[in-house]
């Protein structure tokens, strides 16, 4: 049972919290399940890798939603734990928190550093439309803050601020009812103004470049059964450090959606070369609970 | 990575042109199971309405006969059966119920658990969404 440490033991207990039926038998959510996605690595709602224009709960206008989620990424040289919670009010603004722990595994021991802890403080705002019913695209802007707690790594790569950074987007998302022979798809654009190294896990710009850089984000999935989705992601990253490059990171994935109560994603993920360990590719497995 | 991209775009590209392609089979219809499938689905989902009581409350003034009669006209209609939908607009038939987005996303999983008991297949009822789907706005907050 090598498998059942901390990380794995906190989603059990979030899988019992959220798994309790809840009192009400025919629920009047806001939205139709799988509408308001997963939760993203950085506590949004969306995809994995890639916040959507949806806000994370079913709330409608005139409901407010609390969601919780805990995701764990495995790869070769590290592990990525990211725990948080958001809230989202009226179908209009969410705002989500999320931890992350960066565990550097046996490479930490040369730098005498076992993890890097961040905060990430988000919030979006929802602008127009709906994801399904609106003739155009759902679109939201956001920003995400992160604090780097432990800031030693970011220094030794090079990182041009090791404190904290923030990151805008703008996402465009749309469900399209029947796409194709009855399968519904969703599509997202997001475009994020960021000088993040690595998540911000590596601190923020570098010697290559200070300032943030406009990359995109982009998911499909498919639905053909309102409980399960699969897709793919990818999202570019910047590339400000010369001494360790950055890749793009991308990720396709399946998402069952059994109830309004909670959701589990599994994906096989690729976040190419971190801190000059290359091909970092791994299992991606996220929870995320709905709280009321 | 590249090449992802790409395809991702693509897909979406396609999802987009295919989301534009109007149909004027009855394929849909006959997958409901004609007119005798859609008269079981509207009875299934007056019985799933019945069910709910945050929905229930916008029918106390319905004739639900002349209800049952009209949707299943406009279900046949819909989805491309040989059938005129005689009933009020959908503006005027939702006029001053203001009922909300929850209320209206508890009716679509009314006709979709109705759905699910008669048997359609989940793609079946996507299609049928897709055609409902645009009344939204003349139904909620009226």
């Amino acid at each position: 049972m090598k498998w059942l440490h901390r990380p794995y033991a906190s989603m059990m207990f979030l899988a019992l919290l959220v798994g309790t039926p809840s009192a009400q038998a025919e629920q009047v959510t806001g939205k139709l399940l799988a509408a308001p996605g997963v939760t993203q690595v950085e506590g949004s709602g969306g995809g994995g890798l890639v916040p959507w224009a949806v806000l994370a709960g079913y709330d409608s206008r005139e409901q407010t939603s609390g969601t919780v989620f805990s995701t764990q990424v495995h790869l070769p040289d590290y592990r990525l734990n990211s725990q948080g919670v958001a809230v989202s009010f009226y179908d209009r603004v969410e705002v989500s928190y999320a931890k992350h722990r960066f565990d550097l595994g046996t490479l930490g021991g040369a730098l005498g550093v076992n993890d890097i802890e961040q905060d990430v403080l988000g919030v979006k705002a929802r602008l127009y439309g709906d994801l399904i019913y609106s003739q155009w695209p759902q679109v939201s802007v956001g920003l995400q803050h992160r604090w780097l707690r432990d800031r030693a790594v970011a220094q030794v790569v090079g990182a041009d601020e090791a404190d904290q950074g923030t990151d805008l987007y703008v996402s465009a998302t749309k469900l399209w009812l029947d796409a194709f022979s009855g399968v519904n798809v969703l599509g997202n654009l997001t475009l994020r103004a960021s000088r993040a190294n690595q998540f911000g896990l590596l601190g923020y710009g570098g010697d290559v470049e200070k300032s943030h850089s406009i990359n995109a984000e982009t998911s499909i999935a498919l639905l053909p059964h309102p409980q399960w989705a699969i897709g793919a992601e990818y999202r570019q990253k910047p590339d400000n450090l010369s001494a360790f490059e950055e890749e793009d990171a991308g990720d396709v994935f399946v998402a069952y959606l059994p109830n309004e109560h909670f959701n589990v994603t599994g994906a096989w993920t690729n976040l190419g070369q971190i801190a000059g360990s290359k091909e970092q590719k791994g299992f991606y497995l996220s929870l995320t609970g709905y709280l009321w | 990575m590249k090449t992802l991209l790409i395809a991702v775009i693509s897909a979406l590209l396609v999802a987009c042109a295919n989301a534009t392609k109007t149909t004027q089979d009855d394929s849909l219809y006959r997958a409901l199971g004609e007119l005798e499938g859609i008269e079981s689905i509207t009875h299934r989902f007056i019985n799933e309405i019945g069910f709910n009581r945050e929905i229930i409350t916008h029918f106390s003034d319905t004739d639900l006969g002349r209800f049952k009669e009209k949707f299943i006209e406009q279900i046949c209609f819909e989805s491309g059966g040989p059938c005129e939908y005689t009933g009020d607009s959908m503006q005027q038939v939702h006029r001053g119920m203001d009922i909300t987005e929850g209320e209206f996303n508890a009716t679509v999983n009314a006709l979709t658990a109705a759905m699910d008991t008669e048997g359609v297949d989940k793609r079946t009822q996507n299609r049928l969404l897709k055609k409902l789907a645009p009344m939204r706005g003349d139904i909620i907050y009226q």
